[in-house]
């Protein structure tokens, strides 16, 4: 039966890659992504045997724990699960439940992730060849901890799945990713003290983080070369512990699931009155901006979209800030226009075949597209200008306001551009609505990050008019380039905005139908 | 001078073909729907009902052949024509976190209507199809039935004059699905016409006045429903037509005691 189920998810993942080629790619390429990060992780682990045994310990503590943060955690921030073989599905099906705990561990195990996952982890008694005793010690902690990421992933898809089907825990999700957007700047004001003194922190963090689940196991080795028996047993028994409560949290969840298949029949409150529909015009534009902005605050998914961008601004803030330079800050503007103004590259997609109403009604591509333009700027337009303001404030560098607003507000107006021409035209495969949004397709989030890529360079190409003037502005201290670099931001961005509205309308009103088509496909 | 327009029929369909790779979905489809009739499109699963549906109401461009709408083109004069056509599509998701009011002023707006006439129609509709109660939940909470319903209510708001519905009764209650045939009817009666497919003989023998019978994307039977099923019902006639019934219980094994 494990074996049976096991063939089931190769045969589903070949059936997928068969459909599309692109698909294949995709996952070749990931594949060799994965490779090279395996290399890179056994090289170094290799090389950390000839450290000192304190770095060796942190290194393998605070890498180890994050590999399982990353896989119990990640999914949460982006689309990672892969639910190849959905249990949900298997529901019908009289499989006993530990038949099916089994058969899910070992196809997570043999996913491409789960392989260099499990490679990279007993990799880690690489460090301690040179006392073989522990690197036996060390390849068995690895085991236990990979499959502590597969489980502990396992785990969180099962719980999840409970959860995001009741729609108040995702209208609850969706503030708590905002807030954290609105927090951003004072957020990494207290985060940059902590991290400043960083270095000379990091061990003990590692002592601390290893009296945790996720760090326990991975201790074990070090404990053992700092000749400490006792830590090394405690610290096996909690990481041991924390996989069999995994285990039995995971079955009880999939239990659960299983009786009660998640088709949600949670009423949700009634809401009187047409809500955004009365605040919006009552043109064919105001409607589909009403529709987008109440998809917004509703959709998980468009959550989903939103999480990165408190995000990506603290990894730029961790990189640059930490060394003490609070000038970093002065990328997070840019770089939340840039995440904002792409956020609606897969609106369409999201649509999925809903946007057959679009094409029944014979609404107008432009239409359309400024309806979608429109409800994003709703919040996206104060959010950059809030954060922009913020970060010249925080770093306190007021003489460069105008040129890093006619940056962002740029970045922003040129990414709906390309937004507004791409999804005119593409669909993406991305989670359907009501589906887990945490659920990505194999390969299928890839060709979504290469034409990303592809329009990522574009933009940096169409927002360079006014980069240079400020970057010139920046150099030589002359306002008056800031203030220009404003003026071009705004007006370049502009043209650009109805430029790529008017393109990608025109798209969509001659080729709708193949675009409905592919959103079929999709499906 | 007569109006050239009020003589055209109500749906006409020459030589309408589609193919999806290797498999011709479609094969040179010719139909004519008169006006002011209850038109039922019948067949066997994938036999091309939806693809020649959605190539007539401009939702899927056809590889070949011509579709107007009460004479007009439709690939042609796509903005018009839909202005004229409503339409259930079959196996589409709906905007499904809007409430049942919010999709169905949706849905007008969309087609440009003024907002004031959007919120009349959308209030008669929503009584009309025994929705009011839930018009504030969202129609992702919605019954399969309701669904359908609301569906509809999306389909008739601008008024059109040509409604083409793809297994509107799917998975509509008995009860519900009466009172949306009394509505049909009475939309025919006015004048309009209605175009269904659907896998139920009987119902499409008592509600339809024209039928036709498609199968493998292509029309083996079409008239009135009288002409087509002659002296047998409609659902032996279809059987004869399509073929591939087979007699036998089954093996051995299926039969209990």
């Amino acid at each position: 039966m494990v074996a049976h189920l096991i063939r089931l998810r190769f045969r589903l993942l070949a059936n997928a890659l068969s459909r599309s080629p692109w698909q294949a790619v995709a996952v070749i390429l990931g594949t060799m992504y994965g490779l090279f990060m395996l290399m890179l992780a056994v090289v170094g682990l290799f090389t950390l045997s000839f450290a000192p045994d304190t770095l060796a310990r942190t290194t393998v503590v605070l890498g180890g724990a994050l590999l399982i943060l990353g896989w119990t955690v990640l999914p949460l921030l982006s689309s990672g699960i892969d639910e190849t073989v959905d249990p949900a599905k298997l529901a019908t099906f009289p499989i006993p439940i530990n038949t099916l705990v089994l058969a899910l561990t070992v196809s997570g195990i043999l996913g491409v992730p789960g392989i260099i996952t499990s490679l990279a982890a007993l990799a880690t008694s690489l460090v301690w060849w040179q006392t073989p005793l522990i690197g036996i010690v060390a390849l068995l902690c690895g085991a236990i901890g990979a499959l502590t990421c597969v489980v502990g992933s396992r785990m969180l898809a099962a719980l999840t799945v409970r959860i995001s089907s009741g729609r108040r825990a995702r209208e609850a999700k969706t503030v708590l990713i905002l807030i954290p957007l609105i927090l951003l700047g004072p957020a990494i004001l207290a985060v940059s003290a902590l991290f400043r003194e960083l270095r000379t922190v990091l061990p003990t963090i590692a002592d601390v983080v290893a009296w945790t689940p996720i760090g326990a196991i991975w201790a074990v080795p070090g404990d053992l070369a700092f000749g400490n028996p006792g830590a090394a047993a405690i610290h096996g028994l909690i990481g041991v512990a924390t996989l069999v409560g995994s285990i039995l949290v995971w079955r009880w969840a999939l239990d659960r699931a299983l009786e009660r298949p998640a088709t949600a029949t949670s009423v949700g409150a009634t809401r009187r009155g047409l809500g955004w529909f009365r605040v919006f015009s009552g043109t064919p534009t105001g409607a589909v901006a009403a529709r987008a902005l109440t998809y917004w605050l509703r959709d998980p998914r468009y959550a989903q979209s939103l999480i990165s961008v408190p995000l990506v601004p603290a990894l730029v803030f961790f990189y640059t800030g930490a060394s003490g330079d609070l000038s970093g800050l002065l990328f997070v503007g840019p770089v939340v226009a840039v995440l904002l103004g792409m956020s609606i590259y897969t609106d369409v997609s999201y649509d999925n075949t809903a946007f057959s109403l679009h094409l029944q009604t014979g609404v107008s591509g432009r239409a359309d597209r400024w309806g979608r333009v429109i409800a994003v700027s709703v919040f996206a337009v104060p959010s950059t200008i809030i954060i922009t303001v913020a970060s010249v404030w925080v770093s306190d560098s007021w003489e460069r306001l105008a040129g890093l607003l006619g940056v962002s507000l740029g970045v922003l107006l040129t990414g709906f551009a390309l937004s507004s021409l791409v999804s005119g035209r593409f669909a993406f495969s991305v989670p359907a609505p009501g589906e887990n949004p945490f659920k990505s397709r194999p390969g299928g989030g890839f060709t979504l990050m290469l034409s990303m890529f592809a329009s990522w360079t574009a933009l940096a190409v169409l927002a360079l008019p006014e980069m240079i003037l400020a970057l010139i502005g920046f150099a030589t201290g002359n306002a008056l380039l800031g203030w220009l670099a404003l003026g071009t931001g705004i007006l370049v961005g502009s043209v650009l905005l109805i430029v790529g509205v008017r393109v990608g309308g025109a798209l969509l009103d001659s080729r709708g139908p193949e675009l409905l088509v592919q959103l079929q496909r999709q499906k | 001078m007569p109006d050239v327009n009020s003589l055209s029929p109500a749906l006409e369909i020459s030589g309408l073909t589609k193919r999806f790779g290797d498999k011709l979905a479609v094969n040179s489809v010719d139909l004519v729907v008169p006006r002011g009739s209850f038109f039922g499109l019948v067949g066997p699963n994938g036999a091309g009902k939806t693809t020649t549906l959605s190539m007539a109401t401009g939702l899927l461009r056809p590889d070949s052949g011509t579709v107007s709408v009460h004479g007009t083109d439709v690939w042609t004069h796509l903005v018009e024509s839909k202005r004229r056509i409503g339409v259930l599509s079959d196996g589409v998701r709906l905007f499904d976190r809007l409430t049942g009011l919010q999709l169905v002023t949706y849905a007008g707006l969309l087609s440009g209507m003024e907002r004031t006439v959007v919120a009349e129609r959308a209030a008669d509709l929503l009584e009309l199809f025994d929705l009011d109660a839930a018009s504030g939940t969202l129609v992702v909470d919605y019954s399969a039935g309701m669904t359908k319903k609301i569906a509809l209510a999306c389909a008739l708001i601008h008024a059109p004059q040509v409604l083409v519905l793809d297994e509107p009764f799917e998975s509509v209650d008995p009860v519900s699905g009466a009172n949306i045939r009394d509505i049909l009817h009475g939309f025919v009666e006015s004048g309009g016409t209605v175009i269904v497919s659907s896998h139920a003989m009987d119902l499409v023998q008592r509600m339809c006045d024209h039928v036709a019978v498609i199968a493998d994307g292509r029309v083996l039977a079409s008239g009135t429903t009288d002409e087509v099923r002659g002296a047998s019902t409609l659902e032996d006639r279809f059987v004869e037509l399509v073929g591939g019934r087979r007699r036998g219980k089954g093996p051995e094994w299926l039969r209990i005691s």
